[in-house]
């Protein structure tokens, strides 16, 4: 089954990324073969067995829901690409 | 023997015993780095200014009599995919190129109680993705024994730093292979331990169910010591496992009598190359040899383990670098009028060709329609991988493999067909499907002159059998006595 122009613009939308015209035509044979191997997985017989969510069997781990402070503010804001004010500065979203 | 050539086991005997100190050794290696890196390139950074200072304070601690840890002052390469606070974390892509991590990892925080000595951030494939660390966003590490080759990837900085002499050990991180392939390639001891073992506090998420950090090191008494650094329970990992104080280095026994090795004979078969084939059932000829009963055996669903790989692996790759827009850290493109523009041009801009293709099969195989057919279907198979390890380790008490199929490839030479770069993880990745330990340790060289290395497959959670085989096999053979040779890179 090959991955088509218009499902990769698709995809390229849900993951929020822009492609050329040539990425797209790359990456359309490029999925198309690597999903073709993917598709391997087809001929397990896996009607007798639940999923493997995790590698381990943890599944939930609680814990208390109290306030600790762990790194500040002013550090975690210092990677920020744009900052005001101590809070992340973005373009305006409501007209 | 110059003091860059020592193991870590050996340096710390030295610095006990007062013949060296810790500026020293860490001023040897910088001078080391400053000789040899330039051809290597291992290193996106170094810390020199910082790393002295730090090895003259352990110095003067020592010599005032305080209580330092046991491997106080000794230096270390770190995978920059692992944070440290304050210095550069950028995951060798553009998208974290001035990213300054605003906290430690958790295996970081331990090396630190231990008064351990950074060198530097290694060189990876861009966000751990690839096998040859050509995916990274700065430029190619070379392979110490062949400088016109790759070192295997993604930790191939690590693994190049430790054969070519500028790190006496390093950390790495291994999702499908990537500190046991690049260890194989480059005639090194990487380890990865069981998922749960380390925790991933302040590793750079690729796929989190994979995901495990380990050792790489120049032979097993240092993999074992580097282990007992890191491992442990940390409540900011909950998917990291209490399995109590443990002193890996009891397991360095020379003695494999009366083990149980399966050799699991689809790895012995087509696509494997038949020098490393030879190599590989040598070390099983040397096993039964020292005591050791090895047996063929069969692991048939191994043959799936490559596609369940790329859908778990990319499903949550995708869902991992979704965090990536361009707001609070990481790259931002100087082009956009709106939001959405934010988002769309800065993941573009910042993540390179091979992330992007991870992104868009993972994001595939979770879109609407697919999820099943994928996703559910690849977690389905991936329960009967495990079952079938399971039904191996009822008999064996580890497996023995290649690492790789092949000795390390020449740089460039598998760039353009991602599908013939994912099956150079054929050996490695199944060992995460089912989250066990599994450690690849150098064993021969190829009629090129390059290292082969194989690998032991443990129970989950049974990393002193891996341990103890690989130790003995070590005290009975002769590896460490080859050097790389830096030949070729002229071009």
């Amino acid at each position: 089954m090959a991955i088509s122009k218009e499902e990769v613009e698709h995809i390229a939308k849900l993951a929020s990324l822009n492609l050329t015209e040539e990425e797209k035509e790359r990456y359309a044979n490029d999925m198309t073969e690597i999903l073709e191997f993917a598709n391997m997985i087809n001929s397990v017989n896996t009607d007798e067995v639940n999923e493997t969510i995790g590698a381990n069997e943890n599944y939930n781990v609680f814990r208390k829901d109290e306030i600790v402070q762990t790194v500040d503010k002013e550090t975690l804001l210092q990677n920020a690409p744009s900052q005001e004010d101590g809070m992340f500065r973005i373009p305006k979203v409501i007209n | 023997m110059e003091l860059y050539e020592l193991t870590v086991h050996e340096l710390v005997e030295k610095l006990e015993k007062g013949e060296v100190t810790s500026e020293e050794i860490t001023k040897s290696y910088f001078d080391r780095i400053k000789e040899k890196d330039s051809a290597v390139k291992a290193y996106v950074s170094t810390m020199e200014e910082t790393a002295l200072e730090k090895a003259r304070s352990v110095d003067e601690a020592r010599k005032a009599g305080k209580t330092v840890g046991k491997y106080a002052g000794i230096p270390i390469g770190i995978k920059d995919n692992l944070c440290i606070t304050g210095t550069k974390t950028t995951c060798s892509s553009k998208m974290l190129e001035n990213f300054v991590a605003p906290y430690n990892a958790t295996v970081i925080e331990k090396l630190n109680k231990e008064d351990l000595v950074y060198l530097g951030k290694t060189n990876l494939d861009e966000f751990a993705m690839g096998s040859s660390t050509e995916n990274s966003a700065f430029f190619d590490t070379k392979n110490p024994w062949d400088l016109d080759r790759v070192p295997g990837g993604s930790s191939g900085g690590s693994a190049a730093a430790v054969a070519a002499d500028i790190a006496p050990w390093a950390l790495g991180s291994d999702t499908g292979g990537s500190i046991r392939q690049p260890s194989s390639l480059c005639g090194v001891v990487g380890f990865k331990p069981t998922y749960g073992l380390v925790s991933r506090y302040g590793l750079v998420a690729f796929a989190s169910s994979l995901d495990q950090i380990g050792p790489i090191t120049k032979d097993v008494t240092d993999s074992a010591i580097l282990l007992n650094l890191i491992a442990g329970h940390d409540s900011k990992d909950s998917t990291s496992v209490d399995v109590g104080e443990k002193d890996y280095t009891q397991a360095l026994k020379n003695d494999v009598k009366g083990m149980k090795i399966g050799l699991p004979k689809e790895y012995f078969g087509e696509g494997i190359n038949p020098e490393v084939k030879e190599a590989v059932l040598a070390v099983a000829k040397k096993y039964e040899e020292l005591g050791a009963t090895v047996e063929e055996c069969s692991f048939d669903v191994g043959q799936y383990a490559t596609s369940v790989y790329y859908v778990i692996a990319d499903a949550e790759a995708s869902s991992n670098l979704g965090r990536f827009d361009g707001i609070r850290y990481g790259f931002r493109s100087e082009k956009f009028e709106n939001l959405k523009d934010i988002y769309k041009n800065s993941r573009s801009e910042g993540f390179g060709p091979e992330v992007k293709r991870r992104i868009m099969i993972g994001t595939y195989v979770l879109s609407s329609g697919y999820y099943d057919a994928y996703y559910k279907k690849a977690q389905k198979v991936r329960t009967v991988i495990k079952n079938s390890y399971n039904e191996l380790f009822e008999k064996y008490d580890l497996l023995l493999t290649p690492v790789s199929p092949t000795t390390a490839f020449k740089i460039g030479e598998k760039c353009d067909n991602p599908l013939e770069m994912y099956i150079a993880d054929i050996c490695t990745v199944p060992v995460n499907i089912g989250g066990l330990p599994g450690m690849s340790i150098p064993c021969a060289l190829d009629s090129n002159g390059l290292p082969i290395g194989f690998q032991l497959i443990g129970k989950a959670f049974d990393e002193e059998t891996i341990l103890r085989a690989a130790y003995t096999y070590e005290q009975n053979s002769n590896f460490r006595e080859n050097r790389p040779t830096f030949k070729g890179g002229n071009k």
